[in-house]
């Protein structure tokens, strides 16, 4: 498991062309805590999570630093930043049964006790039994109910050993009652985990129940504000 | 590594070609032919072929052509070690397309056709762009046989002269094929076919020139309605063309509303005209090989009913050749090939009509052993004329004429 | 692909590697050779050509062909069967789209469009022309109806056909039959594109019929996508030569059949006439392409006031209804013809006017495989390796513009359908020329080359839409995993992907098997394919070698399309999410 890491931006923003989406940010993410980013749609919030994990795309250019246990991670390819990211939707592969999808983003370390062959699917049967997902490693992803394979994808993320977390509005597509119980199930192993997150919403009552700092996105002038 | 070799191996079979062939140069032409099979130089060709792929390139539309020189291929490999590759093409012209793209890019040797099939007009035009190497015919061991004085069309292709340049393969005279299930009295001479059509209007095609067979047609009526056919074998430039087409044109002009499909339409190849007839869409057809009624019932492409005739005066004649191109890369091979084309085995299986049907170019007289009586022997088909009833072939006119008709033909119907 | 025209501008994005060659081989290994082809064609048609005697600039080339009898026909003959069936074969497939997308009855559409798309066109030409000529399958059904009904019609052929009819009908019919099913194909890629089912809803529930709601907002977001392909259906039309020659008039004939007379008569002095002609017929392609450009833009200007005018149009049964028939007409005359093929191919006797065969023989088929070992070797070979390399050239310029996160700008792909826009005969001779002076003509890498100049852009189409619609955050979220871009390209884009992928691997085969000029000019007749071998039977018109020929080479593609669907099918089976 990874020690305990603090993700800091530096004066980060994302530009295009000569225009940046918000103004300059500056924020640190301490390990176990949940940060969550709040503004309108179109103000760039998703955009500043495709920063974080190196994923930007097409005209959008990245603008200021990123380090990770204060090391600068700006300059990595996104497979190597270690930042895991929860989308709206699952995207769990429609070709892997959901034990597959685990196995997929699980580190590999062959000839020790918990990367061989065995230690890794005996993981993940693990990871799924935890989440009252027992039995569920053949399973193809397409059987699975909304909920369930929401909770498969936030294995999936965490299975990857990130050192940070980011969530992009996991929630928003989960009706009321499941929503709760979903939202308890990925703060939970965050925290358990000690993972810096950043959590991206425009739900107040995702932000209330992450507990942690609330940052708006500010578009003009309004300064951001740790 | 593995096209260097092949580079290398070509490189020294020109070479070997070079040093083994008998003085060389335009000095062959004066040369003396071959004395037979056992000549030096026929050994030495013979020698130098073993173990050479010859491509074949010829028209590839007929089965029964096709089995026949996939026969020819397996006796040449079994005889002489020679591995012949027929490669099937649907016009000649594509061919002669090719080695000009050949000589445009200046090779001069290793071309990809080693040996054609050719008569006529491209025969003269790849003459006449140098697209053919050196006279050949008299290192033939076989050519001794060719009936060069009855059949003087195996030495003067469409009035030119072949001067050794390609060597003749088979006969070829126009006949004409009417079903006597439909038809009880086909009309005997292009007048009469005029009036017989009149009668039964839609009931005749004739091919779209420049096919082949439709010049040919064209040609047949001129002949016929020229007041002086000898004007035909000179150039067309020594003539008045005008005055002296004009009798064709005319008899044109009155048949055309009466051809099938009301002469709006035209048969765009020769062979297409056996299907016309089969299908009842038309009543008479006409084609270059006697025996092709023949072979066509034997092979169920007609119905038995089906018999040929051939036109009061006479009707067209010509030969079909093989030439070797100035680059061809096998030469040796080819020449062996085509010796073995010529010989009478290959020559008396060409002429069964159940193989193929396409007359001999041999001399019955000058066969040896006991190939004279084997030729008499053969069952030539129900349909088949004999060569008395063939009557006298005409002399093809000199090809400037097929140009200018052709031509002709494509600005008063062709547009 | 051809993506690095724009991405010079932009500077450098890190990690691509050797895959930043990519788009430019592709380009290199295309354009070249055709922009040399043509200059190939460009030189005779002002009198240089060496090797018949042509060293000076002249323009008699051109004052022949400006004076050849039937000239002007023959140019309105192309136009007019050209434009008529390119506007026919777009109205079919967007009235069919129209009716049935996102409908179950559609399904049927879609599987239907694997094996319209596998026939040739060489086989589909012979086909309909036997349903069309006056014996052929039409008249017989007729004489055989009119039997039942005791009247004795067509007992001989009748004078008159729609067959090689001098205003071109049957050969638009031909065409239209052809390029319908590819133009759907396209739309339906297109489709996935623009995410028109929403659009559809999202109008319907403003309550407007489906055909109007389909014309209003959907049509205007789909063109774009189906733009290219259809200038290069307009561009194969007023070209074609093959089906030309079967189903198209010859008093005149089209200007691409003319040119090829020119090109092939024993006069070699036409030569010129015929590179002139040649260029006359890039001049058309290219005038009416833009011409078509034109319109267009005059029809979105017209168009857009009723756009917006709120008319709500009615249920649209009678644009459903022609688009239901006018499918049904497409895919049962190709039905049709190729029956008759698959029927002669087992006939003996055949005669007019029997509607089947009176004695039926399988010796055609035995000594047409015989004949057709070797060819089919040849055919299997290099469509297999020419769709392959497409395949990967394609893949490798979608994941280059993927990871480089650029798009390619129109002006490239445009670059990649030139094969396709420049008529063949235009470029095929210059191309021969090149090949003899690099003395690659004959050699197996000529040939896959000369097929894959028409497969790629063919491949890179079909697979381009479904590539892009593919929801680029599964990437983004495996790459988030720690996982490297190889292994995501491998082992999530890959096996997402693998059904448009094979599907675009068996469009390639189809495109390899139908390819008879560039066989002919780059093969050097050392390489025989099913088709040579068909065009070759088709020379001697017996209707049964034809029939082994044309079934043989429909055999092919239609194998690649079954195993296309099949696989992914079966790797899948327990796997319903994926597509």
């Amino acid at each position: 498991m990874s020690p305990a890491a603090t993700l800091v931006l530096q004066d980060v923003s994302v530009r295009v062309g000569g225009r940046r989406l918000f103004q300059p940010l500056d924020l640190t993410v301490t390990a176990g805590r949940i940060t969550t980013i709040m503004g309108p749609s179109g103000s760039g919030k998703s955009s500043l999570l495709a920063l974080i994990c190196g994923t930007l795309a097409g005209p959008l250019r990245p603008e200021g630093r990123v380090l990770l246990d204060g090391v600068p991670i700006g300059h990595l390819p996104p497979e190597r930043r270690g930042v895991g990211i929860l989308f709206q939707d699952d995207l769990l592969f429609p070709h892997l049964s959901v034990g597959e999808n685990l196995l997929f983003g699980m580190p590999r370390r062959p000839g020790t006790a918990t990367g061989g062959r065995a230690a890794r699917r005996q993981n993940a049967r693990n990871a799924l039994a935890n989440a009252d997902l027992a039995g569920f490693f053949d399973r193809d992803p397409a059987t699975l109910s909304g909920g369930q394979r929401a909770r498969v994808a936030v294995l999936r993320t965490l299975l990857a050993e990130p050192r940070a977390l980011l969530l992009d509005e996991p929630f928003s597509k989960l009706d009321m009652e499941l929503r709760g119980r979903f939202r308890r199930f990925v703060f939970d192993h965050a925290e358990s985990r000690r993972l810096p997150t950043l959590l991206v919403t425009h739900d107040m009552a995702d932000a209330d129940s992450a507990g942690g700092p609330m940052v708006t996105l500010a578009c003009a002038e309004t300064k951001a504000e740790p | 590594m593995d096209l260097q070799r092949r580079g290398l191996v070509r490189w020294l079979a020109a070479a070997l070609a070079l040093a083994l062939w008998p003085q060389g140069g335009f000095a062959q032409q004066a040369d003396s032919p071959v004395t037979g099979p056992d000549d030096p130089r026929w050994q030495a060709i013979v020698q130098q072929a073993r173990g050479q792929t010859v491509y074949f390139n010829a028209w590839g539309g007929s089965d029964r052509i096709n089995d026949y020189i996939a026969w020819a291929a397996g006796r040449a490999e079994d005889l002489y070690g020679l591995a012949v590759v027929h490669v099937r093409v649907g016009d000649i012209s594509e061919v002669v397309s090719r080695v000009l793209a050949e000589r445009t890019a200046g090779r001069s040797a290793g071309g990809s056709v080693d040996l054609m099939w050719i008569n006529g007009e491209n025969f003269a035009a790849m003459r006449e762009n140098g697209l053919l190497g050196e006279p050949f015919t008299h290192l033939l061991p076989s050519f001794r046989y060719v009936d060069t004085e009855a059949r003087p069309t195996t030495v003067v292709d469409f009035g030119v002269p072949t001067d050794g340049l390609e060597s003749p393969w088979g006969m070829a005279q126009l006949v004409f094929l009417y079903d006597t299930a439909r038809t009880s009295e086909p009309p005997r001479s292009i007048p009469a076919l005029l009036d017989w059509a009149a009668a039964h209007p839609g009931r005749f095609a004739y091919p779209q020139p420049p096919d082949f067979h439709g010049s040919t047609f064209l040609k047949q009526a001129l002949i016929a309605l020229v007041d002086d056919p000898a004007v035909l074998q000179r150039p067309v430039d020594e003539a008045d063309f005008a005055a002296v087409t004009a009798p064709l044109w005319g008899y044109l002009d009155a048949l055309h509303p009466n051809l099938w499909r009301g002469g709006a339409v035209f048969p765009q190849a020769g062979p297409q005209l056996i299907g016309l007839l089969d299908d009842g869409e038309i009543d008479i057809a006409f084609n270059f090989n006697p025996s092709e009624a023949s072979a066509a019932i034997a092979s169920g492409q007609l119905p038995d009913t089906v018999r040929t005739y051939v036109l009061e005066g006479g009707t067209l004649a010509n030969s079909h050749f093989l030439a070797i191109p100035f680059n061809a890369n096998a030469r040796a091979g080819a020449l062996v090939f085509a010796d073995f084309l010529l010989s009478p085995e290959a020559q008396l299986r060409k002429m069964d009509p159940q193989v193929w049907g396409d007359p001999t170019v041999l001399a019955y007289d000058r066969l040896p052993g006991d190939w004279r009586v084997r030729f008499q022997a053969l069952p030539l088909g129900i349909a088949t004329l004999s060569a008395d009833d063939l009557g006298t072939p005409l002399m093809e006119p000199h090809p400037s004429w097929m140009t200018a008709l052709e031509a002709e033909w494509q600005r008063r119907y062709g547009s | 692909m051809a993506a690095p025209l724009r991405e010079l501008r932009n500077g450098a994005p890190a990690r691509r590697g050797w895959l930043a060659l990519v788009p430019w081989a592709t380009l290199a290994v295309f354009l070249g050779p055709v922009v040399l082809g043509l200059i190939g064609t460009l030189l005779p048609a002002f009198g240089i050509l060496p090797a018949l005697g042509g060293t000076g600039l002249t323009l008699t080339a051109w004052e022949r062909l400006a004076a050849a009898p039937g000239l002007a026909g023959s140019l309105w003959l192309s136009v007019s069967t050209g434009v008529a069936s390119t506007l026919l074969s777009l109205a079919i497939a967007l009235a069919v789209l129209a009716a049935g997308y996102g409908t179950r009855p559609f399904a049927w559409v879609e599987r239907l469009l694997a094996p319209l798309l596998a026939i040739p066109h060489a086989a589909l030409a012979l086909g309909l022309a036997f349903l069309l000529a006056a014996s052929g399958w039409g008249v017989r059904l007729l004489h055989g109806l009119g039997g039942l009904a005791g009247a004795d019609v067509f007992a001989l052929p009748p004078l008159h056909a729609p067959l090689q009819d001098p205003d071109g009908i049957a050969l638009t019919l031909g065409l239209v039959v052809k390029e319908t099913p590819f133009l759907v194909l396209m739309g339906l890629a297109g489709l996935g594109q623009v995410n028109a089912a929403r659009s559809l809803a999202a109008a319907r529930a403003l309550g407007y019929g489906r055909m109007t709601a389909w014309a209003k907002v959907v049509l205007p977001q789909l063109y774009p996508q189906i733009r290219l392909p259809l200038y290069a259906v307009l561009a194969f039309s007023l070209s074609v030569v093959d089906m030309a020659l079967i189903l198209g008039p010859g008093t005149p004939p089209p200007l691409a059949v003319q040119v090829l007379r020119w090109f092939n008569d024993p006069d070699l002095s036409l030569r010129f006439v015929a590179s002139a002609g040649a260029c006359l017929q890039l001049a058309l392609v290219v005038g009416l392409i833009g011409l078509w450009r034109l319109a267009e833009m005059a029809a979105a200007r017209l168009l857009r006031p009723w756009l917006t005018s709120g008319r709500r149009g009615t249920s649209g049964v009678l644009g459903r209804t022609a688009g239901v028939l006018g499918w049904a007409a497409v895919a049962g005359t190709s039905a049709a013809g190729m029956l008759a093929m698959a029927v002669w191919s087992v006939a003996r006797r055949w005669r007019f006017p029997d509607l089947l065969p009176g004695e039926l023989t399988l010796d055609t088929w035995a000594r047409g495989l015989a004949l057709l070992a070797g060819p089919l070797g040849a055919t299997v070979l290099v469509a297999a390796l020419a769709s392959a390399i497409a395949v990967a050239l394609s893949l490798g310029c979608l994941e280059y513009e993927d990871r480089a996160g650029i798009r390619p700008s129109t002006r490239a792909l445009w670059l990649l359908y030139t094969p396709l826009l420049v008529p063949q005969i235009a470029f095929l001779f210059g191309i021969q020329v090149l090949l003899v002076l690099l003395r690659l003509d004959g050699t197996l890498a000529a040939l896959v080359w000369s097929h894959l100049l028409f497969v790629l852009p063919y491949v890179f189409l079909t697979l381009s839409d479904p590539w892009r619609a593919l929801d680029r955050r599964y990437a983004r979220a495996a790459l988030c995993l720690g996982v490297r871009p190889r292994t995501v390209f491998w082992r999530v884009k890959l096996p997402m992907l693998l059904r448009p992928i094979l599907f675009a691997a068996a469009v390639g085969i189809a495109v390899s098997v139908a390819q008879y000029l560039p066989t002919l000019f780059a093969g050097a007749g050392r390489y025989a394919t099913l088709t040579t071998e068909a065009v070759g039977q088709a020379a001697g018109g017996d209707r049964r070698t034809i029939g082994v020929a044309a079934v043989a080479q429909m055999a092919v593609p239609l194998l690649g399309f079954a195993l296309a669907l099949a696989l992914p099918a079966l790797a899948f089976r327990r796997r319903r999410g994926v597509a």
